[in-house]
């Protein structure tokens, strides 16, 4: 396994898979430790190390078939790791259950790649359901609070009474946003938020959760394939390597010796982004 | 979680009127409180709004708390807010900007609904009615391409549909219409004891099954079965595009999916129905020798000689028609869906209703037209 022996190599790296410690004693809002997932006998990521500060946004990337969106499952607990642990908003989620999930589902957001809303219900009732679930104020305060987010998330007001058949897939996106800030969670996980976007979309969308971010204190852990994004708006980028992580800023990966993050980073696409920096 | 209650006060301030809050404003610590500050508001007697906010003493914020104190102080947008720290001056402004009036519900009365509600339904059967006459043309014109270049029935979808919707049905269709020739023996041995013309029982299981019950009860499970499996396949295929795709490349949908599955209901009804007839006579046989100490020999020669071939041919004259009818519908009702998966839901409901709803109404319009034939 040459793997195995060029991280032996290594000096002793600092903490959650980064090439340089960047915690500066924030909190440790997401801490995964030696966390494997498999399919079958097919290990997807072995004694996987990755940690997410307070405030800060990571992004997520990796070639394709490297189990992006498996991490991003297993971490939100739609896949079971069958190893190792990890701790969300400093609880071990293993040992959730019943209210405490809840709680804990509460307290994080998901969007998905195409937004998954509730196709049965209109843009408001999607942002009003995990409201009505969590907290179940009155009627009357959560369409105002549903209004709110859809103007929080750049949708005109007349998205509201939509169905999501009836908008575009870049509004499906921001309506998804919409509803998985409904709660104002902590921590907000973003799936592909920029694929299928039109660059100006995008642009706008990175500002968006950037703002969003800044202002409402999230933590944002993206899985993206946007180098504009990751340029724009991530503060870390995690890069899926070898069935692990590595996290470093823009700077530390470009610099970073290894074939994938090279080509990802140094290929004509990598080159161009990196250059608006 | 422990939250702080939420607290709110009206007072002045050097004659201008402040709402002080403090506490947790949370999306979960608000539940029902908006009637307690509703009255706190009426007994304070501050009416109308204020332009102060003063929220130094909340202790936790997130913006359903602010959008809150914003819309009791009444003068949201503009209210000038001081808050503790910087953060929740920042949430207060991200909320004043982005707050807007929220969408009204609809209110109309229950006459005017109800007037909606026909006038609605009323168009939608006249475009159904048009896009079905339509949907039926189209069929026609491609049956009739097919049938000059034959090999554009698609044999190989043909014989795959025909395994779905005739081999996999061969179990239900037999075991229920075995059943409900058992059960018309049955009631037919109870009742026609009464005037001693117990008999009869075999006529009446073998007319039953071959005119009508045979045919009715396999137009119904194929409908349930193969109806809404062909509306649910070709819904899929059209939220995800398929359809659209096929367009594109040049291949017609009606061609591809539509002509093969109606192809392969129209073969396997009466071969469905075949079978149905022959397990439901053997439960009024089995019926028979159990409550009428027939053999199966008396049972079948009793048949023989009393229930013409007309009833038979009756049968399996419908099973093609109703067949079509199944296959049809299903297929359009396939093609009309748009968007969403609840969408792919209603229509197959609505498909199977709708065969269900044609298939009877045919066979009575059936009835009708060998009645006046005699036969």
């Amino acid at each position: 396994m040459p793997e195995a022996v060029t991280h032996a190599e290594r000096p002793p790296a600092p903490e959650g898979g980064q090439i340089v410690d960047h915690r500066d004693g924030r909190d440790v809002v997401l801490r995964l430790r030696g966390v494997r997932t498999q399919f079958g006998p097919k290990i997807i990521h072995d004694h996987l190390d990755f940690d997410v500060f307070r405030g800060e946004i990571v992004g997520l990337v990796g070639g394709s078939g490297t189990g992006k969106s498996v991490l991003l499952r297993t971490i939100i607990g739609l896949n079971h790791a069958s190893q190792g642990t990890i701790e969300m908003l400093g609880v071990d989620t293993n040992t959730l259950h019943g209210e405490a999930l809840r709680r804990m589902q509460a307290r994080t957001g998901v969007q998905f790649q195409d937004g998954a809303l509730f196709s049965s219900l209109s843009v408001a009732e999607n942002i009003i359901v995990p409201i009505r679930e969590h907290a179940g104020l009155d009627e009357e305060l959560m369409r105002e609070i549903a209004a709110l987010k859809i103007a929080l998330v750049g949708l005109p007001a007349d998205a509201s009474d939509k169905h999501p058949s009836e908008l575009s897939g870049g509004m499906r996106k921001r309506a998804s946003l919409a509803r998985a800030l409904a709660l104002d969670p902590e921590l907000l996980f973003l799936d592909e938020p920029t694929a299928g976007l039109d660059p100006i979309g995008a642009a706008h969308y990175d500002e968006l959760v950037k703002g969003l971010s800044r202002s409402l204190g999230l933590t944002v852990l993206m899985v993206t394939h946007d180098l504009d994004s990751l340029n724009a708006i991530c503060d870390r980028i995690a890069v899926l390597l070898d069935k692990r992580v590595v996290v470093g800023t823009m700077r530390e990966l470009l610099t970073y010796d290894h074939p994938w993050v090279r080509e990802y980073f140094h290929g004509p696409r990598g080159r161009a982004a990196a250059r608006q920096e | 979680m422990a939250d702080a209650e939420p607290t709110i006060r009206f007072t002045t301030r050097g004659g201008q009127s402040v709402v002080e809050v403090g506490g947790a404003w949370t999306v979960f610590s608000l539940r029902g409180f908006r009637k307690k500050a509703g009255k706190a508001l009426k007994s304070a007697g501050a009416g109308g709004a204020a332009s102060l906010v003063d929220a130094s003493a909340v202790q936790r914020l997130d913006t359903a708390g602010a959008l809150e104190i914003l819309q009791l102080a009444g003068d949201g947008p503009r209210a000038k807010v001081e808050a503790a720290d910087k953060a929740h001056a920042d949430l207060f402004e991200v909320v004043q900007r982005n707050m807007c009036a929220a969408a009204p519900e609809r209110q109309v009365n229950w006459f005017g609904h109800w007037l909606e509600e026909v006038g609605r339904n009323v168009i939608e059967i006249y475009h159904q009615l048009v896009n079905l006459c339509a949907f039926f043309g189209e069929i026609l014109v491609v049956f009739l391409e097919a049938c000059l270049q034959p090999r554009r029935f698609r044999f190989n979808a043909v014989v795959r549909q025909m395994y779905e919707v005739w081999v996999r049905a061969l179990v239900i269709v037999g075991v229920l219409t075995f059943l409900i020739g058992v059960v018309i023996a049955y009631q037919g041995v109870q009742q026609l004891r009464q005037f001693g013309a117990e008999t009869f029982t075999v006529e009446a299981v073998g007319i039953g099954m071959f005119r009508e019950l045979g045919v009715l009860l396999t137009a119904i499970i194929v409908a349930g079965r193969s109806g809404s499996a062909f509306t649910a396949q070709i819904g899929t295929m059209q939220v995800n595009q398929e359809v659209d795709a096929m367009r594109t490349i040049g291949l017609n949908p009606i061609e591809w999916l539509v002509l093969p599955r109606i192809t392969a209901l129209v073969i396997s009804m009466p071969l469905l129905t075949f079978w149905g007839d022959m397990t439901g006579v053997l439960g009024g046989a089995v019926a028979c020798t159990i409550y009428l100490d027939f053999t199966f020999v008396q049972f079948y020669e009793r048949l023989r000689d009393m229930v013409g071939p007309w009833h038979f041919y009756i049968g399996m004259i419908k099973a093609p028609v109703f067949g079509a009818v199944i296959a049809i519908i299903g297929c359009f009702e396939g093609l009309q869906v748009r968007g969403s998966a609840e969408s792919v839901g209603n229509l197959t409901t609505k498909s199977v209703v709708e065969a269900i709803f044609s298939v009877i109404v045919l066979d009575a319009i059936f009835s009708i037209i060998f009645l006046l034939a005699n036969v």
